[in-house]
Parts: C-alpha cells; sequence; structure tokens
C-alpha cells in the first residue's frame, strides 16, 4: 500500500546509508536502469546491434596515452565513421571500449559515474586499482550479454599518483583483470596494432611520440583490418587520443592530432608499410 | 514526547518539536553561502578536516548543512544518490537544484510530522548558474519549510547576529577574495567579541561558474591563505589545492 502522507519525500532507499557504490544502489533500487538488464535471455543479438572496433594504449616517461580508430561497423557495413570510443573516467584515467558499441557506452557512463559517486559520497578517490578492479566487476556483470554476441571489451589506463607514472589494464569478457606493462591494444585490429606498437615502443618516449606512436599503430590496424578506420583525411575525422599525466586526463586537441597523422600519412607515402625498426 | 498523558493540543506538539530541533541546531557553529562575481562561495567554521558541511552533490550544485551530522550526512548521500540517478536516467543538464531543494523539504516536512523526532538540521541546496541572475541558494529548515534567499544566507546557532553583519557589508558582485573575507569576518562574530578564525579551522568551498562540467571545489590551506592575504604563501589562487572536485 502506498503511503500517501510519504508522496514526493525521498524513499527510504535513498535515506539508508550503506553503499558508496552506484551500480550496487541501482540493483536495489532501479535494476532496470543496468546495462543489459532488459533483454530475454537465449536470443543472439550479435547482428542486431553495431560493433566498436581497435584501441591502443601505450605509455610514455610520466604518464600515458590512449587512442582509438572512429569507425563502428555492423557486419561488412560501416555503421558509423566519427564514433568516440575513448573517454574521460574520472581525473586521473580514461577508459575506451570495443566490442557491442551501444552497450559499451553504457557501460562506460555508468562507469564513469561509479567513479564520480564514490568520489561525492566517500569524498576521497579510489586508487587506480581500486577503479580498475571496479570495472572488473561491472564487466563480470555484462557476461550474459556477452554470451548472446554482445561482448564488450574495455581498456583502461590512468595515472598513479601513489607510483608517479602511468598504468594500463586489459579485460576479457568475463571480468579478468591483467595488467599490461609498456602497452596493449584490444579489438578487432588489436593484432596489427600490437605488432606496431610492439616495434614502435621505446622507454623513453615523450608524450608526442607516445602519441605518434599511437597513430602509427592504428594505421597499421587500418591497413589489414576492414573494421578499424584509417584516418579520413577528406572528411578530416582523426583517432581520439587522451594522455593522462600527472596534470590529470586531457584529450588532445583535433589540431595536434591532425598535425601528427598528417605527418604519419605523409611517412607512408614514401613507405606504405611504415617506418623501418632496426634489425638488431 | 510520546509519553504525554491527557490531551495535548497539535499546536503545542508542533511548538515542542520545533523548539527541540532549534534548540540542536544552535548549539553549532554557523555556515554561510554567499554569491561573487564568479559563482557561489560557502563557508563554515569546522573543527574536523574531513567530517564536511559543504560538500559536492551534482555539476552545478552544493550542499550545506548544520545541525545533528548523522542526520545531515543521511540527506546529503540522499541527494547525491537523488542527483546521480536523474543524471543517469535522463541527462546531466536535467539535474536541478529546486527539484533537490523540493524533495528535501518533502522528506524533512514528513520527518517533522510523523517521525518520532525531528531532524536538528538547517539545509541549503545552491545552484550556480551561466550568470549571476541565474544562480539559485534555497534554504531548508528543520519542518520543511523552503526559502529561496537572494545574495547570502546564513545558518546555525549564531544566525541572526552573523546575518546581520553578513546584510550590511554584502555588495552584490563582490569578488571572490572580498566575499570571502566577509564571510570569514562574519563567521568570528558570533560572539559579543569578535574572533579571527584560523585557516585551519576554515572549511571553505565554490561553485565556480568558470569550471568546466563538476564546478564544485574546495579551498584549502596556502590557496586560501593567499585568497585571505595571510602571507606566507606562493601558490596561485587558481590551483586546485586538493586536485579533486570531491
Amino acid at each position: 500500500m502506498v503511503d500517501v502522507s510519504r508522496i514526493g519525500s525521498l524513499p527510504a532507499a535513498f535515506l539508508t546509508a550503506g553503499t558508496s557504490s552506484f551500480t550496487e544502489f541501482l540493483r536495489q533500487y532501479s535494476p532496470e536502469l543496468l546495462p543489459g538488464n532488459r533483454v530475454p535471455a537465449g536470443a543472439d543479438l550479435g547482428e542486431l546491434a553495431p560493433h566498436a572496433t581497435t584501441l591502443v594504449a601505450t605509455t610514455f616517461k610520466g604518464g600515458v596515452v590512449m587512442a582509438g580508430d572512429r569507425r563502428a561497423t555492423m557486419g561488412n557495413m560501416i555503421a558509423q565513421r566519427d564514433i568516440q570510443k575513448v573517454f574521460q573516467a574520472d581525473e586521473y584515467s580514461a577508459v575506451g571500449m570495443a566490442g557491442a558499441a551501444g552497450l559499451g557506452l553504457e557501460l562506460i557512463r555508468l562507469f564513469q559515474l561509479e567513479l564520480e559517486h564514490y568520489e561525492k559520497i566517500e569524498g576521497t578517490v579510489l586508487s587506480l586499482e581500486g577503479k580498475a578492479n571496479r570495472l572488473s566487476h561491472m564487466i563480470r556483470g555484462n557476461l550474459g550479454m556477452a554470451m548472446q554476441g554482445l561482448a564488450v571489451v574495455p581498456l583502461f589506463a590512468g595515472y598513479d599518483l601513489g607510483t608517479g607514472g602511468g598504468r594500463i589494464f586489459s579485460y576479457d569478457v568475463t571480468g579478468g583483470r591483467y595488467e599490461e606493462h609498456q602497452f596493449f591494444s584490444v579489438g578487432s585490429g588489436s593484432v596489427f596494432a600490437r605488432g606496431a606498437l610492439k616495434k614502435l615502443y621505446r622507454d623513453d618516449l615523450t608524450a608526442d611520440e607516445a602519441i605518434a606512436v599511437t597513430v602509427q599503430a592504428l594505421y597499421d590496424a587500418a591497413d589489414d583490418d576492414s573494421a578499424t578506420g584509417g584516418p579520413d583525411l577528406q572528411r578530416r575525422i582523426f583517432p581520439i587520443v587522451a594522455v593522462v599525466d600527472e596534470a590529470g586526463y586531457r584529450q588532445r586537441d583535433e589540431q595536434a592530432v591532425a598535425q601528427i597523422v598528417e605527418e604519419v600519412v605523409a611517412g607512408r607515402d614514401v613507405r606504405p608499410d611504415g617506418p623501418v625498426a632496426p634489425l638488431r | 514526547m510520546s509519553m504525554q498523558f491527557g490531551y495535548v493540543s497539535p499546536e503545542q506538539i508542533m511548538k515542542d518539536r520545533a523548539d527541540y530541533a532549534r534548540k540542536g541546531i544552535a548549539r553549532g557553529r554557523s555556515v554561510i553561502v554567499i554569491q561573487y562575481a564568479g559563482g557561489i562561495l560557502f563557508a563554515a567554521e569546522s573543527p574536523s578536516p574531513s567530517l564536511h558541511k559543504i560538500s559536492e552533490i551534482y555539476d552545478r550544485i552544493a550542499f550545506a548543512a548544520v545541525g545533528k551530522y548523522n542526520e545531515f550526512e543521511i540527506l546529503r548521500q540522499a541527494g547525491v544518490r537523488l542527483a546521480d540517478l536523474r543524471g543517469y536516467s535522463y541527462d546531466r543538464v536535467d539535474v536541478s537544484g529546486r527539484a533537490l531543494a523540493n524533495v528535501y523539504a518533502q522528506t524533512l516536512g514528513t520527518i517533522f510530522t510523523q517521525d518520532p523526532k525531528p531532524y536538528e538540521v538547517e539545509l541549503v541546496v545552491a545552484e550556480v548558474g551561466e550568470t549571476t541572475d541565474a544562480d539559485q541558494i534555497y534554504r531548508i529548515t528543520y519542518d520543511g519549510s523552503v526559502w529561496a534567499d537572494s545574495g547570502f544566507s546564513v545558518m546555525g546557532g549564531a544566525a541572526e547576529q552573523v546575518g546581520q553583519y553578513v546584510g550590511e557589508h554584502f555588495t552584490k558582485g563582490a569578488s571572490l577574495e572580498g566575499s570571502l573575507r566577509l564571510a570569514v569576518d562574519a563567521l568570528g562574530r558570533d560572539t559579543d567579541a569578535p574572533r579571527e578564525l584560523a585557516t585551519s579551522s576554515l572549511e571553505v568551498a565554490v561553485l565556480d561558474r568558470e569550471r568546466p562540467r563538476r564546478r564544485f571545489r574546495r579551498l584549502t590551506g596556502p590557496v586560501l591563505d593567499s585568497l585571505l592575504g595571510r602571507g606566507g604563501s606562493e601558490t596561485s589562487p587558481q590551483a586546485d589545492s586538493d586536485g579533486s572536485g570531491d
């Protein structure tokens, strides 16, 4: 029975202290808002939704760079040419996703809010490990959807205020969390991107050099994987590049990225396969 | 209050409850919420650096409270949950201070009339707008009454005395430094002999109109010292002293 005298007041769930996790709160109060809670079990949904493709990340001295191409595909069609896959997670971290695009974007939105919510309720920020584990928990919750063809694979990177360096975390669809060293890539073009990263990565990269490395890797991914979009010089659509360092998260402005992309593309005019790595 | 025998008039019950709540609130130090040219400033005297009286609720909305800590902390957390839920189900721009003030008013009103004991709290919900005229400051009292204050709002023990001082010296569109000095001056005038409050016993935050997205920012330590003109500080007033917008 509805207690008429309490209409308009805060429902009990809001006033009951207990959790500083927004996801936990949603699960108790409004589970229909959780990503993936609205789909009947058993259906194969993989063909219904656009898929986001390749993400790369690499550390540099004092931080980490994450970049993503801009293509989403549905089967053999290009669903969107300017999709954003790399986002700010909070002040000191970036998150990106490959896989089912709609669900992935929703998960990222919830993850961003999860971090902000904790920060506001507790008055302090989570450790980088804590954030990475939280994301792992959310991906584990999506396993049912993954088994129906809507897998989401995120990539998480941030600046660790404790150790003073950039760190990268990768995930599998079951929520397994793995710390990656130096560089990593996820998504359909990740195999080709990782090959490029291996050859181009060095320990003393600056932020701008690290961006050039990610752009080269994305170029190689697009070169061999039809689902990864290369730089679109006609429409001026370039990878989205995020840098996280001591000063926090910032998305590199389009002009700066455009300049690096143009240099990379000019280099490919001379040597289409990209820079040569020394033999020994 | 529930152990009375015989007939007690509703007027008497309400009066008793109001007296009880007011007494609880009057025990604490004051909190001042004041508009300045670049946003809204919050200042309080706080004995603890971590038990906050002033907090972020959402992008443009902040919360300040006096009274019983555990009671306003429940309301603060509920407000964060409500704002985050609204912003998640609709959009970030759809979260408004007015709606939150309404919900707080309903909640406090219901608690005041129905629960065994009223909440001994007084709250301010402030929302910074695109211009000074679009700023909103709502004050909600223990019985669920809402007041839309213009310019500034004072709550707590010596609210009347402190409020009078702020009223006499308040000018619209003052600078951050000027407003902060006025607020700190006023906080020290809760007794007959004015006190000077140490920086370490101040809790200060702003809703900064110019900041992107999350406008709330705490001012502590050297930043606060330099704004107050209390020497020994080389930090620019723009620096975010704790590096986050918590």
